[in-house]
């Protein structure tokens, strides 16, 4: 349990989301929510689907309101401003462009509904399509594009309005792989670019961690944990995040001594495991190490010694084990390493050199060994 | 293209039996219009010899004031009822699809009524109810004479209206909607710049469409007209009592051409990718 679960962001806060509630009947979609997101954050609401991340964001946008609770955007309570009348606006998961407009004319839209004169209007449509690198398609409609340039549009349209929010629902979900991947870094940069402040849906974890200042993950209607990317991934509050944010290796004990600087879980699976910080928890209260993958270190097992880990005592924080299947994906390979007791765990280990595939194969016998600080300590 | 490969559709039109069944089917359907078309320029009183080509036929009907009266009246009466069918078709396909309210099941069920009540039934219907519920004041000006008929034909056709709408609304994403409201559009303006440019080809095929049934419409206009009031339907039917003469063939030729031209201005409404989709 470290003191990272929510990191404070510095700045103006922008939205106030305040013990928000919304119910569809019995069932609660938001439970009791509040969060500040401040100005110029990108921001992520992250979870499984269904977890209320998507009902969060159309309040926001207007096109829901909350059962209790009040949201505040720019300092102004929001109840009962109709979604034309919010200073944020939207881009949809199946964008919505106009399909009967050309791209101009959807671009212009929300200028033209505003009662801006033609000729600022026009400026303001070719300002916004340089910023999504779509010069010159002014004139086409949108049949005529693929779904990557109508995701532009649709951005495009939003920002033209020059919003002091823009919301993002599942930006990246309709669109294929590579795309997908050049698209993080390419809204990243605009984010950066235009300085407004964005909140994105996602159930993407990957797509959360590389492109949000901060994330807010989400389950069953709760907020769970809001932190950097870094601090989910590394100091996750609980189980349900550990095990959302990438791939863990989860291991049950209890909690055997707790002293300032030091700590041992007595594992069924991994023996004791020595912890370099206090862990401030009831001895003899059960606990979870949440491992990640890359946190594990392979040696091939010739004689019955373990290897010494610096970090710990003589024995502690390393297993042995036999290789059950191995998953070369060019950057890294992935092994699966059973315990002498059953237990699998899963190893990533990257390719340093162009060798490094062939230092292991299938069936060998192996050393597992960690370092003092690599697991996450987790009470729930 | 081998044995091998089962036939494409347009394989299976090289087959007799199908061939045979194209034939039948042109036969009875064209036939008929054809021969009247042609029997519209035979030089003779009777309709069943043919003497030789005139165009006088064309000019008696056109010259037919009685005739000429009761088509204006039945292009009246169509060019009323699809505009008013029209727009509370549309409002009702909306409102059914947007909202849901109390006695909705109901309100549908009520709505389709129309489409399947024997049209001899409704014109029954409409006779007393013009004559008892809501007496129509006689000798009123033209068009105000029309209204009961106009009222009739409203009422069978702006279901069908709802029913073309409703099934156009089932494609329209609902993000749009909200897009436009997002990006600072009115309830109304969200309507009039995203909903209905979806809708155009099924307002254009529904107006299509109550406007066809309204201009052949003889049962139910049967009923519902004065005694001084006559629509084309009904003028041809008193025609053909006395005797078919190639007139009543001239100008049933008139309203062929008309609708004809009618759908074909429609569908240029509609641009190609506007139907694709």
């Amino acid at each position: 349990m470290s003191s990272h679960a929510t990191t404070p962001a510095p700045g103006t806060p922008i939205i106030t989301v305040d013990a928000v509630t919304k119910r569809f009947g019995d069932v609660a979609a938001v439970d009791t929510v509040s969060m500040t997101i401040n100005e110029g954050e990108f921001f992520a609401l992250l979870g499984p689907s269904g977890c209320g991340k998507t009902t969060l964001l159309r309040m926001l946008a207007g096109f829901e309101t909350p059962t209790e609770g009040r949201i505040l955007i720019d300092g102004k309570d929001m109840a009962g401003v109709a979604p034309n009348r919010r200073p944020v606006n939207m881009v949809f998961q199946s964008y919505a462009v106009f399909p009967h407009m050309t791209v101009a004319d959807n671009i212009g839209y929300g200028l033209k509904i505003d009662g801006l004169p033609k000729a600022e209007r026009d400026r303001r449509v070719e300002e916004a399509l340089a910023l999504v690198k779509l010069e010159g398609f002014g004139g086409r409609k949108p049949d005529q594009m693929s779904g990557g340039q109508r995701q532009r549009v649709a951005l495009a349209r939003a920002l033209a309005k020059r919003p002091r929010v823009l919301l993002l629902d599942e930006p990246l979900s309709a669109l294929d792989a590579k795309l997908r991947e050049a698209m993080r870094f390419e809204l990243a940069s605009l984010q950066h670019q235009v300085g407004i402040t964005f909140v994105m849906v996602t159930h993407d974890q990957d797509e959360a961690l590389a492109m949000a200042t901060r994330c807010a993950v989400m389950e069953r209607g709760r907020l769970v944990q809001l932190a950097t990317p870094s601090d989910l991934y590394e100091f996750p509050n609980s189980r349900f995040v550990a095990d959302f944010i990438g791939s863990v290796n989860m291991i049950e004990g209890t909690l055997k001594t707790d002293r300032q600087d030091e700590a041992v879980i007595a594992t069924a699976e991994l023996g004791d495991v020595f912890i370099d910080h206090a862990v401030l928890g009831n001895e003899g209260g059960t606990l979870w190490l949440a491992l990640r993958p890359e946190k594990i270190e392979l040696r091939a097992r010739t004689g019955a010694v373990p290897p010494k880990m610096e970090d710990s005592p003589e024995g502690l924080n390393v297993v042995a084990g036999v290789i059950d299947h191995i998953a070369y994906l060019g950057s890294e390979s992935v092994f699966e390493v059973i315990l002498l007791n059953g237990r699998k765990l899963r190893v990533i280990r990257p390719n340093l050199t162009r060798w490094d595939q062939e230092d292991f194969v299938e069936e060998q016998p192996v050393w597992l060994s960690w370092h003092a600080c690599a697991p996450a300590v987790l009470s729930g | 293209m081998s044995n091998a490969n089962p036939p494409g559709p347009l394989d299976y039109l090289r087959r007799w039996p199908l061939q045979l069944w194209l034939i039948i089917v042109g036969l009875f359907l064209y036939v008929p219009l054809f021969t009247l078309i042609a029997f519209s320029f035979n030089d003779s009183k009777r309709n069943i010899v043919w003497r030789g080509f005139t165009t006088d036929w064309y000019v008696k009907a056109l010259t037919d004031a009685s005739l000429l009266e009761a088509f204006g009246n039945s292009l009246t009466i169509a060019l009323l009822s699809t505009i008013v069918s029209v727009v509370l078709g549309a409002l009702a396909a909306v409102a059914l699809w947007r909202f849901d309210f109390k006695g909705k099941a109901l309100f549908e069920g009520a709505m389709a009524m129309p489409i399947v009540i024997p049209e001899i039934c409704m014109g029954v219907a409409m006779l007393v109810f013009f004559a008892r519920v809501m007496p129509w004041p006689q000798d009123m000006i033209w068009p105000l004479n029309l209204g009961p008929i106009v009222i009739a034909h409203i009422s069978f056709s702006f279901p069908f209206v709802a029913v073309v709408v409703r099934a156009r609304l089932a494609s329209f994403d609902r993000a749009q909607e909200e897009a436009a409201r997002d990006l600072g559009a009115s309830d109304w303006q969200a309507f009039r710049d995203v909903l209905i440019p979806h809708l155009k080809p099924s307002l254009i095929a529904g107006a299509l469409l109550a406007f066809t049934l309204s201009l052949d419409d003889f049962v139910i206009t049967f009923f519902t007209a004065g005694p001084d009031t006559i629509t084309f339907p009904v003028k041809v039917y008193s025609m053909v009592r006395f005797s078919v003469t190639p007139e009543v063939n001239a100008a049933s030729t008139l309203l062929i051409v008309l609708t004809v031209l009618l759908t074909v201005v429609a569908l240029r409404f509609q641009k190609p990718q506007e139907i694709a989709h």
